[in-house]
């Protein structure tokens, strides 16, 4: 990685001699040797970044202005929403939900929706905006995305019905399960106990069939034995 | 003239009744004499006397008809509609390393969209010196790399935490796809926008619709990431991602953008939807791990397995499997037929290549008795897959992604084999 134009350019001087142009820096594996500016591409323009730099951070960052309040919210879910997940967020046959839920996440299958898992509003925002409605999508406005947001968090008891969400107050909302996430633990969690030396030779006393597959029988296209 | 063997109704027969015989252990010897001369040898045969087809017959070529059993596969109660699904790798009859494009699983998130290399542009913005947009054929002017991959979702095998559920290594693990990637050193398009020393992570996204916005740490994407538009030597599938796609060795198949259009330097990560309400493992006590990028070692025996099961009868069986991991080569894989009390070393058909999959043989003399298959996969860091209970005692059921725990297959003793679970 280049720190600085300065030690591009001394990239650039030392490729120019004819040592170096001889007897380029090749690693072994292959790789190309020369990380220098080409001169490829072109300058993105402001418009064109405007247009595909949609995304929002969790402190906000990428919000366009505008508001939304949650009964214009439901109105616009009804419309452009429910059809999938319900008319109160609660999902349609295989379609998510995403309100309720919430308590669940330590018992067995865990409801996971907006309220009960998702750490950052930022999420939804994004997500809505960008991506939703699915077949649809990047159809709807800065306004009715606040407005979509704020039924979302209403239906999952977290604001009030006459709550109106804008780029000033959006930081303000608490996710329920914001504190609910750890960075991956595995190096410390698990590969430890997971790197010991395998036994090879009577590692058990005796071996029995605990679970079948067959029993549940969800396998599609009943090719699953020889006949 | 096109003229297929097998047209007889008497051919078919013979060969039908052949294939019976064969299926019954106590006929194993007796097959080995042969009652009456052999038609296929003694009777010339129609692909003995008359010409195939000639060249160009199919400009483009698909597996024999024959073949027609080795397909992706779905299961379609797992999500509400195909447009944003997955389908499984027919891992069970491939063999060697490489998997075919045209049958190396799908996972998209609002459809395979059709991008023409003229309608390409990749955006690179953020905390850049140069914000910068590139077209396809500028890609191909940069110093170009390969690499063979493994691209696991990290899904794979998320159904099987509760306990055994599909039976068949395709639909256990078939989530997974393995090629040999052309294509830049992302780092190499990092350097021509100049990343700013504030520049900690990139946001990279797709075209379509979903966008499946992700966030890597910057050390990775300037380590081994490749922007890729050939795969297994030709232009990737519209389904992997035309014409360009992001390929980031040895870790989860989410990361691995198709259709990539921006890249954004930026100072933390976005927090998508995709990486905080999917592709996060919630534990047994409610609390979830995030950012669990690294695909960990992982094996399966693909044959025999229940949807390809033993047809000879005892003796010589070829016992083979895959063997992968994210950090690094599968330095061996140990195979076990008795459910894990005792383990054989078995045979690597190449030495293992990091973050590649690797196969494996083990060559059995059967005695015809039930078996409890199962593989183990060791790393070069000296992580030994473990199994599906030691997972659960640290993780409890409920995580969904990056079960690498051993599989079990019980084979019974006609041959044909379940997906079970063993004490």
């Amino acid at each position: 990685m280049l720190k600085s134009r300065k030690a591009a350019a001394l990239l650039i001087a030392l490729a120019a001699t004819p040592v170096a142009a001889q007897t380029p820096d090749a690693p072994a594996d292959g790789t190309p040797a020369a990380i220098q500016p080409l001169g490829l591409g072109r300058p993105a323009m402001a418009e064109e970044i405007a247009a595909w730099d949609l995304d929002v951070s969790p402190d906000g960052t990428g919000l366009p202005e505008g508001s939304g309040d949650v009964m214009t919210g439901e109105e616009v879910y009804i419309e452009q929403c429910a059809a999938c997940h319900g008319d109160f967020a609660e999902g349609l046959d295989n379609w998510p939900s995403l309100a309720g839920g919430e308590g669940t996440l330590d018992r067995a299958d865990p409801e996971k929706t907006i309220g009960s898992y998702w750490p950052y509003l930022s999420t939804v925002w994004d997500y809505v905006h960008h991506s939703m409605p699915f077949g649809n999508a990047q159809v709807l406005t800065a306004d009715e995305t606040y407005a979509i947001t704020a039924y979302l968090l209403y239906s999952n008891s977290i604001v009030e019905y006459d709550f109106v969400l804008s780029k000033d107050n959006f930081a303000e909302v608490q996710m329920p399960n914001a504190e609910g996430f750890i960075e991956d633990d595995r190096p410390q969690s698990e590969y430890p106990i997971f790197s010991a030396e395998p036994c090879m030779e009577g590692c058990k006393d005796k071996v029995e069939i605990t679970m079948h597959a067959s029993v549940l029988d969800v396998t599609p296209g009943g090719e699953d034995a020889v006949e | 003239m096109t003229v297929r063997p097998g047209t007889t109704s008497r051919r078919a027969f013979i060969r039908a009744g052949l294939a019976a015989s064969a299926a019954l252990p106590a006929a194993v010897t007796a097959a080995r004499g042969q009652e009456a001369p052999d038609p296929l040898i003694t009777e010339v045969q129609d692909w003995a006397r008359y010409p195939g087809d000639g060249v160009d017959a199919t400009p483009y070529g698909l597996p024999i008809h024959f073949e027609s059993d080795v397909i992706r596969r779905n299961v379609s109660w797992l999500t509400a509609d195909t447009i944003s699904s997955i389908n499984f790798t027919p891992i069970h009859l491939l063999d060697g390393t490489i998997t075919p494009a045209g049958c190396a699983f799908e996972r998209h998130h609002s459809g395979a969209i059709e991008l023409a290399k003229p309608d390409y542009r990749l955006m690179i913005n953020g905390l850049v010196d140069r914000e910068l947009v590139f077209t396809y054929e500028d890609l191909e002017r940069f110093p170009r790399m390969q690499g063979v991959y493994f691209c696991e979702c990290a899904a794979n095998s998320g159904m099987e935490w509760a306990g055994a559920q599909l039976n068949g290594s395709q639909f256990t693990h078939g989530m997974i796809h393995n090629m040999e990637y052309v294509g830049i050193p992302l780092k190499a398009l990092l350097a021509e926008a100049g990343v700013k020393p504030e520049g900690k992570w990139i946001f990279v996204e797709g075209a379509d619709a979903s966008s499946n916005g992700r966030s890597i740490p910057i050390e990775k994407a300037m380590d081994d990431v490749m922007v890729a538009f050939k795969a297994n030597g030709e232009a990737l599938r519209k389904e992997h991602g035309y014409p360009a796609r992001l390929v980031v060795p040895g870790w989860e198949g989410n990361l691995w953008v198709k259709w990539l259009r921006r890249i954004e330097v930026t100072a933390s990560p976005v927090e998508s939807r995709e990486e905080t309400s999917k592709y996060t493992d919630t534990l047994a006590d409610g609390i979830s791990r995030k950012w669990t990028w690294v695909m960990d070692a992982k094996s399966v025996v693909t044959a025999p397995s229940p949807q390809v099961g033993i047809k000879h009868g005892p003796g010589p069986l070829v016992i083979t499997g895959l063997a992968w991991s994210g950090r690094g080569a599968i330095t061996r894989v140990d195979v076990s037929v008795d459910g894990g009390k005792n383990w054989k070393t078995a045979r690597l058909a190449q030495p293992g290549v990091p973050m590649a999959m690797t196969r494996f043989y083990l060559d059995h003399d059967w005695d015809g008795e039930e078996m409890l298959l199962q593989s183990r996969a060791i790393d070069e860091t000296g992580y030994v897959q473990p199994t599906k209970n030691a997972l659960r005692e640290i993780r409890g059921e409920n995580s969904i992604y990056h079960n690498n725990g051993i599989q079990t297959w019980w084979i019974k003793k006609d041959g044909s084999a379940e997906n079970v679970e063993v004490s």
